[in-house]
């Protein structure tokens, strides 16, 4: 749900949105969901709970993986963002968002762009996970249509895959 | 190409790129210019006369469009099976989240402080929030006596069984409600003007649903109504009913203003407001011989509808049906109601009533096993339908299925009899107590008797002027596979490439009515459409010379390309039409209730921690045949998917209610499972075909959550020999019920009060 903002003046911050830098007038306890979507025309960050429980609207920021309906819009300033429309370049897709296609861990794709997001930021941090390992690192991101497993499968398939490239 | 090799291939999802980039686009995705943003205004009591609306201080009213039922141009009303249910409450509300006026703003930050300062004031009227005050008649809140729905199915003449029975068991078993819980909430654009009349866009499963309801409500013709299904982030029969509300309101609040309408619900609005899986009680009373056959029987299956009819009758249908499961009956009687309670309407929800009634079936059987001495396995053994055999409506199963076998295989792949000695060897000691148990189950594909003649579905198949081959049809995606699986079957019809075939996004001006995506019939009823439409689009070109007997996609591209050059347009339309041997009396519930069962065997392995009292699964066998499965990967993923939304319904998922309001509506304390709670989910299928699908297929959508609640629920008793008969299982029944056994007849200091 979208906070009602108290009537005070805007402010100008600036931060940088899949490698460019963005100046913006919002207010300060803007969200950075609606900062990325409304002002920026990032359509791909999701909304599910507003509340930081579904993981949707998943973004790394900083490289930290963080839920954007939680972070003020201040905060957000000078930061470094990636969202889901920074991962695939030149329209080619990654290994990662290839292997969610082939193995069926896309169905509604809502949850999808905050889901690849923190497998991938899961693959950053550890390129061979488990299947325990990642269970535990997408725990944060709510999955209601495949009851996750072609998920793992997806994961651990592109892990194996950047690790024979 | 090969004939035979896209059928059955795990292709790319057509819709995939999309969603994999985050360029699909949904409803909230979209903006027009000048567009407002809409609220709803609900009530606040559970019933009660509508005397006055004050709009509070601090607020410019001047700002706002408002929306209240005298700007309804035409019937006040969300038209569906009956016209019960008005767009805005208009005098009376029914139910704590029942919409009462509409307010529009260009700025949607005004909203959670506006629709606060519209404060109500009522003459309250009582209230009743149980299926049992409701039966009472203690007050009366919908028609003559409360009920949306009632019917009898018999078979033989079970009022004679229970004489010569060797064992009566009877059990009574309850269901709560169960929020979808779509990921993407519920949400509508409307625009309106003069010339070309109403647009919306939304999430969505129906688009010919809200077509209707906005006809009746905007008093416009068909022609000047269009509905366009944006992407749509899950839906498991949540976005059948309730999108027309929210277009309706989105649409009024469009046609004041003169202005586009975007209504986007949160998380919590969505929760309270909008339908969930029907609260349910079933009774079984059931005559049994001492070798364990099932003699006849009565089953009395209640739904709670809420507070007006919507779907409710088709649940309960569907549900009574299903009450008697995969099991020869010589005879039975089963008594349905749907009453009415002053609660939001309960609605759709994957299974539709069969998850309800089979979670009791199941568990009673396993009841009449410890009555007849026999082990679970035995019990329902001696009881599977053969073929030939008639189910409870009277349909002869004419599939060649062989249930003891699925049932072997399953026992096999989960290794039941070496897990059940071992965990009864192992439950002498320690805290962690461990049980297997099964479900045996049925699903019907499609509409139930006659809906599918009755809906009469129309779709099309058309060739572009480049050659191109698209489909036309209102059936909707929304995770579940449409457009992969029907492209499939036209490229396999056609001989094309699967990157050949395109399919048209749903829009009502742009695609016959090929019915509501529902009922696990797309593949099987809608599949086999495009598969005739799609043969007709080759005979026209061959029967014209235009096409040889074999071709290459490019020739085919070219025959086409030709064609549309000659015609001007070139579309083959399919209509439905009944099978002979789907015949259905719907008055008195005999017949053929559906073209083609799905058939399932699931064994699931529970632990029960007796320190917490949490219970989880820790395997999970979904056994099940379900025809040709058009798509592996496509078709696991609905099983696995259906098993952990069932693994919620059974163990997680509480609705808490208070006065007929949803008091838990956040994803905080209404708990589904994460990654981290789910077993590992193992899927297998059997593949007999079946003549009324498209390339055999079946139904598969919802099979998955019929079974998984009541075998968990089996394998708790198997841990730890308390029967539980009621979901969902929270840890702190369990430890009532625990604390009860240890000391039944004092007053046990440990144990919490209970309500």
């Amino acid at each position: 749900m979208s906070e009602s903002p108290q009537p005070v003046a805007k402010c100008e911050i600036s931060l940088t949105v899949n490698g460019q830098v963005v100046t913006v007038c919002v207010h300060a306890m803007d969200r950075l969901l609606d900062v990325l979507r409304h002002e920026l025309g990032l359509a791909g960050t999701k909304e599910g709970c507003g509340e930081g429980e579904c993981g949707s609207c998943s973004v790394l920021m900083d490289g930290m993986l963080v839920n954007s309906c939680l972070i003020p819009a201040l905060q957000a300033s000078g930061t470094n963002i990636v969202t889901i429309e920074g991962l695939a370049s030149d329209g080619r897709l990654r290994v990662l968002q290839q292997a969610f296609l082939e193995c069926g861990g896309a169905q509604c794709g809502i949850c999808t762009p905050g889901m690849i997001l923190a497998a991938h930021h899961l693959l950053r941090k550890n390129p061979q996970p488990t299947v325990e390992e990642i269970r535990e690192g997408l725990s944060g991101n709510l999955c209601r249509c495949t009851g996750y497993m072609q998920i793992f499968e997806a994961v651990a398939e592109a892990g194996r895959r950047e690790a024979t490239t | 190409m090969k004939k035979g090799s896209i059928v059955g291939a795990s292709v790319p999802r057509k819709e995939g790129r999309g969603k994999v980039t985050g360029q699909a686009r949904y409803v909230d995705d979209m903006v027009l210019p000048g567009m407002l943003y809409g609220a709803t205004v609900r009530s606040r009591l559970p019933r009660g006369k509508i005397k006055k609306f004050n709009f509070g201080p601090g607020i410019n009213w001047n700002e706002f469009v408002v929306v209240s039922p005298e700007d309804i141009p035409g019937k006040n009303c969300i038209a569906l099976l009956d016209e019960d249910q008005p767009c805005l409450a208009d005098g009376i509300a029914n139910h704590p989240e029942e919409p009462l006026l509409l307010l529009a703003h260009a700025d949607r930050h005004v909203f959670p402080k506006a629709v606060e300062a519209v404060s109500v004031e009522y003459d309250p009227l009582p209230a009743i929030f149980s299926m049992e005050e409701s039966e009472r008649l203690s007050q009366i809140i919908w028609g003559a006596d409360n009920t949306f729905e009632s019917f009898v199915i018999e078979k033989g003449d079970v009022d004679a069984v229970w004489e010569n029975a060797d064992h009566i068991v009877e059990g009574e078993y309850t269901t709560g409600a169960q929020e979808h819980l779509y990921i993407e909430n519920n949400g509508m654009i409307a625009a309106f003007d003069q010339r070309q009349g109403l647009t919306v866009w939304g999430s969505l499963q129906c688009p010919f649903y809200v077509h209707k309801a906005l006809m009746k409500l905007c008093d416009l013709p068909a022609d000047r109504v269009r509905v366009v299904q944006m992407e749509t982030g899950g839906a498991f029969g949540g976005k059948e009913e309730y999108p027309s509300m929210i277009a309706a309101h989105a649409a009024l609040l469009a046609i004041k203003s003169g202005k586009p309408v975007k209504i986007i619900y949160d998380r919590m609005e969505d929760m309270a407001a909008t339908t969930k899986r029907h609260p349910s009680r079933t009774r079984h009373r059931t005559a049994v011989s001492k070798d364990g056959s099932i003699l006849g029987g009565e089953i009395e299956f209640t739904l709670d509808g809420g507070a007006y009819k919507t779907l409710s009758p088709v649940v309960l249908s569907r549900g009574a049906i299903h009450a008697g499961g995969p099991y020869y009956w010589p005879s039975i009687r089963i008594r349905a109601r749907a009453v009415a309670t002053n609660a939001p309407p309960h609605g759709a929800f994957r299974g539709f009533g069969a998850p309800q009634s089979l979670f009791a079936l199941e568990r009673h059987m396993d009841r009449i096993a410890h009555a007849v001495g026999l082990s679970s396995v035995e019990i329902r053994r001696r009881n599977l339908l053969k073929p030939g055999q008639t189910t409870t409506t009277g349909q002869v199963v004419r599939e060649e299925i062989n249930l003891g076998k699925l049932l072997d295989r399953a026992l096999e792949l989960s290794d039941y009899y070496a897990k059940k000695e071992k965990f009864a060897a192992e439950n002498q000691q320690g805290r962690q107590k461990k049980g297997i148990g099964i479900a045996a189950f049925l699903h019907g594909a499609g509409f139930t008797g006659s809906g599918e003649r009755y809906l009469g579905s129309v779709v099309g198949v058309e060739a572009g002027a480049d050659g191109s081959v698209r489909i036309l049809v209102s059936s909707t995606e929304f995770g579940q596979g449409t457009k992969t699986a029907l492209c499939q079957i036209v490229a396999e019809a056609l001989g094309l490439r699967y990157e050949d075939v395109g399919i048209a996004q749903p829009d009502t001006k742009e695609v016959p009515n090929s019915g509501p995506t529902v009922a696990s019939r797309t593949v099987m009823v809608v599949g086999k459409l495009v598969q005739s439409a799609a043969a007709g689009i080759k005979q026209t070109l061959t029967a014209r010379g235009m096409l040889g007997d074999s071709y290459s996609p490019e020739e085919f591209r070219a025959a086409c390309r030709a064609y549309v050059a000659e015609h001007g347009k070139f579309r083959c339309l399919a209509r439905y039409e009944q099978p002979d041997d789907v015949a259905w009396d719907e008055k008195e519930h005999r017949g053929s209730a559906y073209a083609a069962f799905a058939w399932a065997v699931y064994v699931a392995e529970v632990s029960v921690d007796l320190a917490t009292y949490s219970v989880s699964v820790d395997d999970f066998v979904a056994l099940q045949e379900v025809g040709k499965v058009l798509h592996p990967v496509l078709a696991s993923g609905q099983i696995i998917g259906g098993v952990a939304q069932a693994i919620g319904f059974a163990l997680y998922e509480k609705v808490i209610w208070e006065k007929g309001r949803m008091q838990n509506g956040q994803m905080t304390n209404y708990i589904m499972p994460t990654s981290a709670d789910l077993p590992a989910i193992r899927v297998y299928f059997e593949e007999l075909g079946n003549v009324h699908g498209a390339y055999g297929a079946k139904g598969i959508g919802e099979l998955p959550m019929d079974g998984p609640a009541p075998a968990i629920l089996n394998a708790i008793e198997d841990a730890l020999d308390v029967p539980f008969n009621s979901i969902p299982l929270l840890p702190e029944d369990i430890f009532d019920a625990l604390a009860e056994r240890a000391a039944p007849e004092s007053a046990i200091p440990l144990a919490r009060g209970k309500p």
